[in-house]
């Protein structure tokens, strides 16, 4: 497990604190700032890795913030959390430059799923890669063939681009709304088990028969593709 | 004595405040308006009358006066004293005569010679053409008002003949009392109209007003007074008893919402409440703290999905979905919300088959209409898998909604194959019926009697069947307002057996959704 330096601006002092408190147990370090006009100070000067932003701020509200920040050729990766947790919502805060969206009230463990995923991206460049691995796992993301141990396993469309994007986060926990939002493209909860299903499916096809499962579950929180070798 | 004389003060005061707010009603000042233009145009219209007359006379009286000087004129001839005698004896004969004739016949000097006229203003005898003079006759005291010319003769001889003008300004007298006479009828008039109309108008606007009253004093069934004219103010009541009628049916609505919001959430809160107090109580282990912990967990969940799904209903039917309208294929929704409940509805026990015509464009939300169905595809695997043909596997997959989401055990689910499959049969269907996009999800469960259908899809309304299974009774809700959103409507049919609900939307290539830009804009 890596340490992020994490920046939240967010002038709620009791969820700010929650948010501080539970990053660090995580191991990560955080800082705070109460209002836009510290949070952007904060955010250009210092060295963050992912910066989670209100969007209702006292002095300088959220977008205007990021909007400021990416006129500064500022690119750390943004999340932005909201309490207007509507899709209309949603586009406006990725079309000022946020990264990534999250509607109040959250989960932390989809809060730090997404804000790993956020900071990673920052670093690796997986998205241009053409061939995922993982273990034994081979995807050729051109020719769109998937194998295992030179098994090469079928798989339908949906279920390439679910595991494409479990492999682009391996080592990463993607929850399962992640998987609704880039899989699917749907950005309601549909209160069932529905993505549960499919990642049965797909686990059904990339590990069973082999000694090691790759797919696993990570309780309270998503799934992740790991290499269980190592 | 004193008792009625504080009332009489209270009838004043009551009247006078009376009084004054008729006098400060529109219509009251309309007919102060109308009165004055009316006073203007009568005027106008004597006044033309007047100058009219005025100037028809004139013009007589100047063509009388001059035939007279001509006639007189050659009665003199070449002057001479024969044509003195002439001229003497013809105005002596007709002064005689009783008419308004003016003579006067002077020397050189002015010094009158004949005639009936005793004074004359100086001068006047050496104006040229016609002019207006007073004069005063032979026998009389009182100066007159004439039109009169001179003509001078051979000998210096001054001839003035001349008509009295006392009937032409009697005329015009006459005229100018008829005049004030009409503008005094049309002030009395038109006061007493506009007061008539002032208080008639007075008297139903005091209505609404009471009424208005009443229903702001809680009485929401009140309604306006229709005077059954069908004027504008009775159109006006008409329109605002409507609006009313409106408002009532959304208070009524918000009240049952209300009051099941506050059952509905009471039941979550108190199985929240009571895991927290049985884990208090009985744990022992940091195991269990830590299960009761992950149960609150899901518990609180599951209100905040339901919050967000009342917020997405009221946003819906709010109408503020509209912005993130765009084009898509029904179709495409329809077959990406299938393959992505196939897989659960196989694990039910359901076969989940599609049936989708090619080119099917609607303009709309994308996500909301995806919601929709989804919700809809969630209840036909809920109540539309009937009992024996339930999978165990159903079960499981049910028990989590809507609050909580356990695990489900690493590896595929056990899938039974047997005759229950033929009963947990779900379509969707998207087709094009006129012009209309229809959007079905069809189950072979034991469907929605016709008598509950309408029931079905208000907030928070279960029905009897249904209260086995886990649930909010918000599917339905959303349902309805996502599709009244994009102007169509939900319906829900017999599919014989089973239910069909339809999410009916207009095309996109025919109808313009209410508030809407006209196609081509983004």
């Amino acid at each position: 497990m890596w340490s992020m330096r994490i920046l939240i601006i967010e002038d709620d002092a009791e969820a700010a604190g929650y948010l501080v408190k539970a990053f660090r147990e995580s191991g990560h370090v955080a800082d705070h700032a109460f209002d836009g006009i510290e949070g952007y100070s904060l955010a250009r000067d210092g060295n963050y890795d992912v910066l989670i932003i209100d969007r209702m701020l006292p002095k300088l509200d959220g977008l205007s913030l990021i909007g400021g920040l990416r006129s500064q050729k500022i690119e750390t990766p943004v999340l932005i959390l909201s309490a207007l947790g509507q899709v209309d919502d949603r586009v406006k805060g990725l079309r000022a430059g946020g990264d990534d969206y999250l509607g109040k009230p959250y989960a932390f463990s989809e809060l730090l799923a997404r804000v790993e995923v956020l900071a990673r991206r920052k670093g690796s460049g997986t998205a241009e890669d053409t061939i995922y691995r993982v273990g034994g796992l081979e995807m050729d993301r051109l020719s769109h063939k998937v194998t295992r141990e030179g098994r090469e396993i079928p798989l339908q469309p949906r279920e390439f681009r679910l595991l494409e994007y479990l492999l682009k986060h391996a080592g990463q926990v993607v929850t399962r709304t992640m998987l609704l939002e880039n899989v699917w493209d749907y950005h309601f909860d549909p209160q069932t088990n529905v993505i549960d299903v499919h990642i049965s499916r797909l686990r059904s096809k990339i590990d069973k028969g082999f000694d090691a499962a790759l797919l696993h579950t990570v309780r309270g929180a998503g799934y992740m593709v790991r290499d269980g070798a190592r | 004595m004193r008792r009625s004389c504080t009332r009489c003060a209270a009838l004043d005061t009551w009247s006078v405040t009376a009084l004054v707010r008729l006098f400060r009603t529109t219509a009251f000042k309309l007919s102060l308006l109308y009165l004055a233009i009316f006073a203007v145009g009568t005027g106008l219209v004597l006044a033309r009358l007047g100058s009219g007359v005025q100037e028809l006379l004139d013009r007589q009286i100047k063509l009388t006066i001059q035939a007279e000087i001509d006639d007189l004129a050659e009665q003199f001839g070449s002057g001479g004293l024969g044509g003195a005698w002439r001229l003497e004896s013809a105005i002596t004969s007709r002064t005689l005569q009783p008419t308004s004739a003016l003579y006067l016949l002077t020397n050189y000097a002015g010094v009158p010679l004949i005639g009936n006229v005793a004074a004359l203003p100086e001068g006047t005898l050496d104006r040229d053409g016609i002019v207006e003079t007073t004069y005063r006759q032979v026998g009389s005291r009182a100066p007159h008002l004439a039109l009169a010319r001179t003509v001078t003769l051979e000998g210096g001889f001054h001839l003035l003949v001349g008509r009295d003008i006392e009937l032409r300004e009697r005329l015009l007298a006459a005229v100018g009392q008829a005049l004030i006479t009409a503008l005094i009828c049309i002030a009395v008039v038109g006061l007493l109209g506009g007061l008539y109309v002032a208080s008639r108008v007075l008297h139903r606007i005091n209505g609404m007003t009471a009424t208005a009253k009443t229903i702001m004093a809680g009485n929401l069934a009140g309604r306006l007074p229709i005077a059954g004219t069908g004027d504008e103010l009775d159109r006006l009541a008409e329109n605002l008893n409507a609006m009313l009628e409106r408002i009532a049916e959304l208070m009524a609505g918000l009240k049952q919402v209300s009051d099941n919001i506050a059952h509905d959430l009471k039941t979550p809160l108190t199985r929240l409440h009571n895991d927290a107090e049985q884990a208090l109580r009985g744990a022992r282990e940091p195991a269990q703290y830590r299960a009761a912990l992950e149960r609150i967990i899901e518990e609180s969940d599951g209100l905040i999905r339901i919050f967000n799904a009342l917020l997405m209903i009221a946003r819906a039917e709010a109408g503020s979905g509209r912005e993130g309208m765009t084009d898509f294929d029904a179709g495409a929704v329809t077959r990406d919300v299938a393959e992505l409940y196939e897989p659960l509805a196989e694990e039910a026990g359901a076969s989940l088959s599609v049936s989708i015509e090619p080119a099917l464009p609607v303009h709309g939300n994308r996500e909301l209409v995806s919601q929709a169905l989804v919700n809809l595809v969630d209840n036909a695997l809920k109540y539309g898998v009937t009992a024996e043909g339930r999978a165990p596997a159903l079960a499981m997959a049910d028990a989590v909604a809507p609050g909580a989401s356990p695990e489900p055990p690493d590896g595929p689910l056990p899938a039974e194959q047997g005759d229950w499959r033929a009963r947990g049969e779900i379509t969707l269907s998207a087709r094009r019926v006129g012009r209309s996009i229809e959007i079905a999800v069809a189950d072979r469960g034991p469907g929605i009697r016709e008598s509950d259908r309408a029931r079905a899809r208000e907030r928070f309304v279960r029905l009897e069947d249904s209260r086995s299974q886990p649930g909010s009774g918000l599917g339905l809700s959303l349902a309805s307002a996502v599709a009244h959103l994009h102007g169509g409507e939900l319906r829900m049919e017999d599919n014989d057996p089973g239910l069909r609900v339809v999410i009916a939307i207009p095309a996109r290539d025919t109808v313009a959704l209410p508030g809407k830009q006209p196609p081509g804009a983004p």
